[in-house]
This record gives C-alpha cells, structure tokens and sequence, in this order.
C-alpha cells in the first residue's frame, strides 16, 4: 500500500465517522463528511509538499 | 415540539447507557440498537475497515505503558471495546514495529478506538435524545 493510498482510507473512514456523529441530517452527514474528507486529503497534499521542499 | 419524555420514548427502551456500552465493546452496536441499521454499518465498517487495515500493516497493539505515548497509544487502543481484547487474545499485530508501514499502521489502530468512542457517545446522544 502506498502513502497515499494510506492518507486516502484514513481520510474516508474517519470522515464517515465524523459526518455521521456530528450532523444530524443524512443530507447534512454526507456534506460535511466530504468536507472533512477534502480536508483530509488536501492538508496531507499540501504538508508533503512543504516537507518535501523543506528537505530539499 | 418534541418533550425531553418523546424523544427519549422514540429512542428505544432499556437503560440510557445500554447503547453506550455497547457501541464501545462492539463498533456500531449502539446505533443497531437504536435502530439505526444504516448509520450503525457504516460506522461499523468504518472502525473495523480501520482497525483491519491497521493489523494488516502490522501496527502495533499496546499491550502496557512504560511512558507517556504509550499510556495515550493503550487509552486509543482500548477504544475499540472487545476487538481490542480479540486482537490481544488472538496475537495480533506486532509488539515491536519492524516495517515502515507498522508506524502507519499503529496509528490506524489507535484512531480505530478513537472513531469507536466517538461512535459510541453519538449512540448516548441518541437514546437520551440530545441528538436525532
């Protein structure tokens, strides 16, 4: 398994989790599930980047 | 207007915390009792997907605390109720890391309870009418 692959199961269980338990609406879960799973994602894209430079 | 009674008549019978206990031993068993059929499998599969995954990366069980991390990584580990006492009873996982995804793999594991507490309170919310 890749790192990313990683990141991206990480992020989709967790954010089912947290869309469920923190709405109450299911229409309400399934947006701020995705929500949190595009933040997921997009902050370990963005910190890999600044790691990655910063190493260089 | 729902009363504090209603809501908590349409949550189900049985002892308030019955819910809680039981999303915490078994993931998503809080909600099945409940009722909530759709809601409790996905935050079953959820936890167990996490947790699996993380025995597949040979993630590390904490077994017992010699510092502060692994005092927080055994509090994480018990989250996950009885698949917690499963994996140690049955030797799963690792006892020391090895590989470079085990570190991955340690932190599933530790989310996976987490995501169980959280999953498990949301159940209380639910029998006590908090949430609906």
């Amino acid at each position: 398994m890749t790192h990313f692959a990683a990141v991206v199961l990480f992020a989709l269980f967790a954010s089912i989790v947290f869309g469920i338990t923190q709405r109450e609406t299911p229409q309400r879960m399934v947006r701020y599930g995705a929500y949190c799973f595009v933040l997921f994602v997009a902050a370990a894209i963005v910190l890999s980047w600044l790691m990655f430079l910063i190493a260089r | 207007m729902a009363t504090e009674e209603n809501k908590n008549a349409a949550a189900g019978g049985g002892s308030v915390y019955l819910p809680l206990i039981a999303g915490w031993l078994v993931p998503g068993a809080g909600h099945f009792l409940l009722r909530k059929w759709g809601r409790g499998a996905l935050l079953a599969a959820s936890i167990l997907g996490m947790f699996a995954l993380g025995i597949a990366m040979q993630g590390k069980v904490y077994a017992n605390a010699h510092d502060i991390l692994d005092i927080l990584g055994l509090a994480g580990d018990l989250g996950s109720g009885l698949l917690y006492v499963v994996s140690r009873v049955a030797g799963w996982g690792a006892d020391q890391m090895q590989v470079t995804t085990a570190d991955y793999g340690t932190r599933f594991i530790v989310v996976a309870g987490l995501l169980n507490v959280i999953s498990a309170v949301d159940a209380h919310n639910l029998r006590t009418g908090r949430k609906s």
